[in-house]
């Protein structure tokens, strides 16, 4: 696949590069000194009391939300505070795929025309070709069966893996997670982490926000605790779940991990 | 109170003939207005939730002139003021047109803005999120489903334009009320002749009702 020779190609420059990133919602202070470099293949968990900043950080990570103070590289394209990013902004769009908690499929298009919008006003895809993209990747998260139908028409689960087929079709060389599994009712929560677990295993770079201790454990290389805006604590997951050195993220794991 | 009264079916039904005659003024007024009013409205709708200030401002200060301002002022200041300026008449037809299209305008802009921003941020999100430009996750993602949200106040606006139009009697266009009271002095069944022309507008109105919301459903619009 292409992004896999990307990737090789750029095996040491790391795809995220966040340096002393600084953002305020007016007297708040969301995410104070973020540092974070992340590498190409890496999967990375984030987890964090809600309101802790979690979410804002990879927002900012595509544009979503901006930031005041530092600077984020997104594959060697430089974010800018307060939004003055041009034209680079664009271009780590169309390479940052993003998953969100309420799925935001597009209600008005089919599942198969959700997938191939982008690519083919973005990229400039032919429909035909588009189109083959988008059976595959649907076929690829197991809902092939369901392209012809609106998204209104799908359980939740299968809603959530057709955003991830639809940022999939843009070939991201990054794909971000903003709690995907927080809106769904709990049978459905499996089939969208098997698909997240079978793209990590393909090879994609990840940063996932959940509260799905398990799926952390089990596919992250390291996880990352996030408290009022700042990471307290990071590491392989297993030390942090099992031997968190911080008094804040044991507290954390301690309510989390409770029930 | 004329206890002595009794409702003329006769002259009611012997009315229709030379009311109906007004109708496709009423109807040409109506529409023609409306369909004037929904480009105003489109445009300047789109205009109020521009972000740049110096586009919004002219929008927001054409749709409180003109919902501020009663629709018969309106059409009295076209027909009967403007001329004084121009140096030349306005024909009653086109004053009436632009007195409609005008005034659901400035209600139509309301109604466009109003759709925009009650679809989910998730949606422009979403559509940023895949390196959509702005203008592109505005006119794939975000319009389509607006126009959909459009229909029901559209068609309560058309409703309301449709019955405007009865004011325009005072300027003299041939509409369906004018042609009622003409009639009216010649016969004095005012009684009569009002019902049928409130009956031809229930008519009007009700297949716009029916109309819109068979699009409504049809899924022709937006899904």
């Amino acid at each position: 696949m292409a992004s896999t020779k990307a990737k090789t190609q750029a095996k040491d420059a790391p795809i995220v590069r966040m340096e002393r990133v600084n953002k305020h919602f007016g007297s708040l202070h969301v995410l104070q000194d973020i540092d974070l470099v992340v590498q190409p293949g890496e999967v990375v968990v984030i987890i964090g009391a809600s309101g802790s900043g979690k979410s804002t950080l990879i927002r900012c990570i595509n544009g979503l939300e901006e930031f005041q103070d530092g600077r984020i590289e997104v594959d060697g394209n430089e974010l800018l505070p307060n939004g003055r990013s041009g034209h680079a902004l664009h271009t780590i769009r169309q390479e940052v795929g993003m998953v969100f908690q309420q799925f935001n499929l597009f209600p008005h298009r089919k599942v198969l025309e959700n997938v191939t919008l982008a690519p083919r006003k973005v990229r400039g895809v032919s429909e035909e070709q588009a189109r083959k993209t988008a059976e595959r990747l649907l076929e690829r998260v197991g809902i092939s069966d369901q392209a012809h139908k609106y998204p209104s028409q799908l359980s939740g689960g299968q809603q959530q893996r057709v955003a991830i087929a639809r940022a999939l079709a843009m070939e991201p060389r990054l794909m971000l997670f903003d709690e995907p599994t927080s809106a769904l009712d709990p049978e459905m929560i499996g089939e969208v982490l098997d698909a997240m677990r079978e793209l990590a295993r393909e090879g994609m770079t990840m940063i996932v926000v959940t509260h799905e201790m398990g799926f952390a454990r089990e596919v992250a290389d390291r996880a990352i605790y996030i408290h009022s805006g700042q990471i307290v604590e990071q590491g392989n997951p297993q030390s942090v779940f099992d031997d968190p050195q911080n008094e804040r993220t044991r507290s954390f794991l301690a309510r989390v991990l409770k029930h | 109170m004329n206890l002595n009264f009794q409702f003329d079916w006769h002259a009611a039904i012997q009315s229709i003939p030379y009311l109906l005659t007004g109708v496709p003024w009423t109807l040409l007024i109506s529409f023609g207005g409306l369909a004037i009013g929904f480009a105003i409205g489109m445009l300047f709708g789109l205009l109020s939730i521009n972000p740049l200030r110096t586009l919004r401002w002219p929008a927001t200060t054409y749709i409180e002139i003109f919902r501020g301002t009663p629709v018969l002022v309106q059409v009295l200041f076209i027909f009967y003021g403007l001329p004084q300026v121009l140096g030349q008449p306005i024909p009653a037809l086109t004053a009436g047109i632009a007195a409609i299209a005008l005034n659901s305008g400035a209600y139509i802009s309301e109604i466009v803005r109003g759709a925009v921003i009650s679809i989910d941020r998730g949606q422009r999100e979403a559509g940023l999120s895949l390196g959509l430009s702005r203008s592109q996750t505005f006119w794939y993602v975000i319009w389509p489903q607006s126009l959909r949200r459009m229909i029901p106040p559209l068609g309560n606006q058309g409703i309301v334009s449709i019955k405007d139009t009865s004011l325009f009697s005072v300027i003299g266009v041939g509409e369906l009320v004018r042609q009622g009271q003409v009639y009216i002095a010649t016969t004095f069944t005012a009684l009569e002749v009002y019902m049928m022309v409130a009956i031809i507008y229930l008519i009007i109105t009700l297949s716009l009702s029916f109309a819109l919301r068979w699009l409504e459903r049809s899924g022709l619009v937006g899904q």
